[in-house]
């Protein structure tokens, strides 16, 4: 399948899944279940890699805004600075890009396999013959859950790479506590919050929609359903790096 | 009745079906037969509306399933139920969840009267104490009596069975192959059974057609395949094989 023929067949896909719930207190069931899994599933992975790329993201560019050199000597560059480039970037890029990249792996691959392995044991066809739509049936509560959810992990993640931070504080004396925080003030800007929103639902929507996409066609058998999952992996990704620039481009080019 | 008029079905350049013309006879086992690779999947999978032909008419009762509108073919696909060769049990859900699931969509039944029912339905089927097993807690043959239970949850009109023998000892595959007859007998359903098993033509097929490299061969009653055979060579050599 050429490039164009399947992004082609990734909007009929989603002309196929955006169509009304045939029952409504099954797709309720479906969406909190799926919520559950999407959201308290992945919080332990975001919070993890988010409190210790705050961490580090401090320790480094503390090490190299504040260590001397002939060009920048130390005393020209304040100390709050350092709070100022770890609070932009973590609402900008680490929150929503480097999460939803960790997510793209942990969910994206689960969304791909399930559907894919659904596909492949006739259940899909199942659903069929039994005249449900089978594409809105596995996909659209994966792909709501997915937009309430991953946002809100992002938030999560955005409070704790500061938190990070803070802790990367608590071991060097190039910083303190109350430099970072000063920093963090000192630039926050709500605008800055939408863009991490506005990120956050694009990501979201790539993550479940893209694998659940290349779950839905596999054909074959459990090789394929692996490989189904490495390519959703591989795209979302790619979509999602795609989208960044784009996004940063509309609301932060000069 | 189901009635199958001129259907040609091909995967890119290759023909599968080629011109097929079949009827079902209603309230009776009606049996696909031929060897593996002969078209008789894809015309099952036609006639649930799995896969689209290029040409020819599905008549449900005198109804084209191809032409009719989106609404209509929901309401005839709730008539229908399909026991799938590789039983296609909802795998997260237990057997009750898997025989309740269509009721919960597509029925306005209360709880209990669901659960009543799922129980009519796994007891039509002799199964019993399984409801809270999960499929891959229980053997081939229980499997394919949940996946009957499941088709026959909603009272349809039809019942389709894609090779309900495969992978069954054959003492079991003869008690499936009962559970069928019996179930077509009593609920006064259309079966259609796609095998390549002439114990399964020779137990229940009251109606039998015989696909041969993508081409209705032969179309009869069970009565009648003998005397046919002495005058169809791909007949006879299909049948001899299968002892």
């Amino acid at each position: 399948m050429n490039f164009f023929t399947e992004i082609g067949q990734y909007f009929l896909f989603l002309r196929l899944t955006f169509r009304k719930p045939q029952k409504w207190s099954v797709f309720w069931r479906i969406l909190l279940l799926e919520m559950y899994q999407i959201g308290i599933g992945s919080l332990a992975v975001v919070a993890l890699i988010a409190t210790f790329m705050g961490a580090v993201t401090t320790i480094q560019t503390a090490n190299q805004l504040l260590t001397p050199s002939d060009m920048f000597p130390t005393q020209l560059i304040p100390k709050f600075v350092v709070g100022t480039v770890v609070s932009t970037s973590s609402i900008l890029e680490l929150a929503p890009t480097i999460t939803c990249l960790v997510l793209a792996g942990k969910i994206g691959a689960n969304i791909a396999s399930e559907i894919g392995n659904k596909k492949i044991s006739e259940q899909i066809d199942a659903y069929e013959v039994m005249g449900i739509n089978s594409a809105s049936f596995v996909a659209l509560p994966k792909i709501v859950a997915g937009l309430i959810m991953i946002p809100s992990l992002i938030i999560v993640a955005n409070f704790l790479l500061m938190y990070g931070g803070v802790l990367a504080t608590k071991f060097t004396s190039a910083l303190t506590y109350d430099d970072l925080i000063l920093g963090a003030r000192l630039v926050f800007h709500p605008e800055y919050v939408r863009i991490m929103m506005i990120k956050g639902f694009i990501f979201a929507f790539l993550i479940t929609s893209l694998s659940a996409f290349q779950g839905y066609y596999t054909e074959g058998g459990a090789l394929e359903v692996g490989e189904a999952g490495t390519r959703a992996v591989t795209r979302i990704c790619v979509f999602i790096l795609f989208f960044d620039l784009i996004i940063a481009q509309i609301f932060l080019g000069l | 009745m189901i009635e199958v008029i001129g259907l040609n079905k091909s995967f890119n350049d290759r023909q599968i079906l080629f011109d097929i013309h079949a009827q079902f006879v209603s309230g009776k086992p009606n049996l696909v037969i031929g060897a593996s690779g002969s078209g008789k999947s894809v015309l099952f999978k036609c006639l649930v509306g799995l896969l689209i032909p290029e040409s020819g008419q599905i008549l449900y009762e005198n109804h084209d399933f191809l032409s009719m509108p989106y609404d209509d073919k929901l309401k005839l696909r709730k008539q229908i139920g399909m026991l799938f060769q590789n039983n296609a049990l909802f795998d997260s859900l237990t057997v009750e969840e898997n025989v309740e699931f269509p009721l919960k969509m597509f029925s306005s039944m209360s709880a209990q009267e669901r659960k009543h029912r799922v129980n009519e339905c796994l007891s039509m089927v002799n199964l019993v104490n399984s409801n809270h097993k999960f499929p891959a807690e229980i053997s081939g043959g229980m499997k394919k009596r949940v996946g009957i239970a499941r088709a026959i949850a909603l009272n349809g009109k039809y019942l389709f069975c894609d090779e309900p023998n495969s992978g069954l000892d054959p003492l079991t595959s003869r008690v499936i192959d009962d559970l069928i007859s019996q179930l077509t007998a009593d609920l006064h359903m259309t079966t259609v059974v796609n095998s390549h098993d002439m114990k399964t033509v020779k137990d229940i097929g009251e109606h039998i057609i015989f696909i041969y490299q993508g081409k209705k061969w032969w179309e009869g009653s069970k009565s009648e395949i003998d005397e046919a055979r002495l005058s169809n060579p791909e007949l006879n050599a299909f049948f001899q094989a299968s002892f």
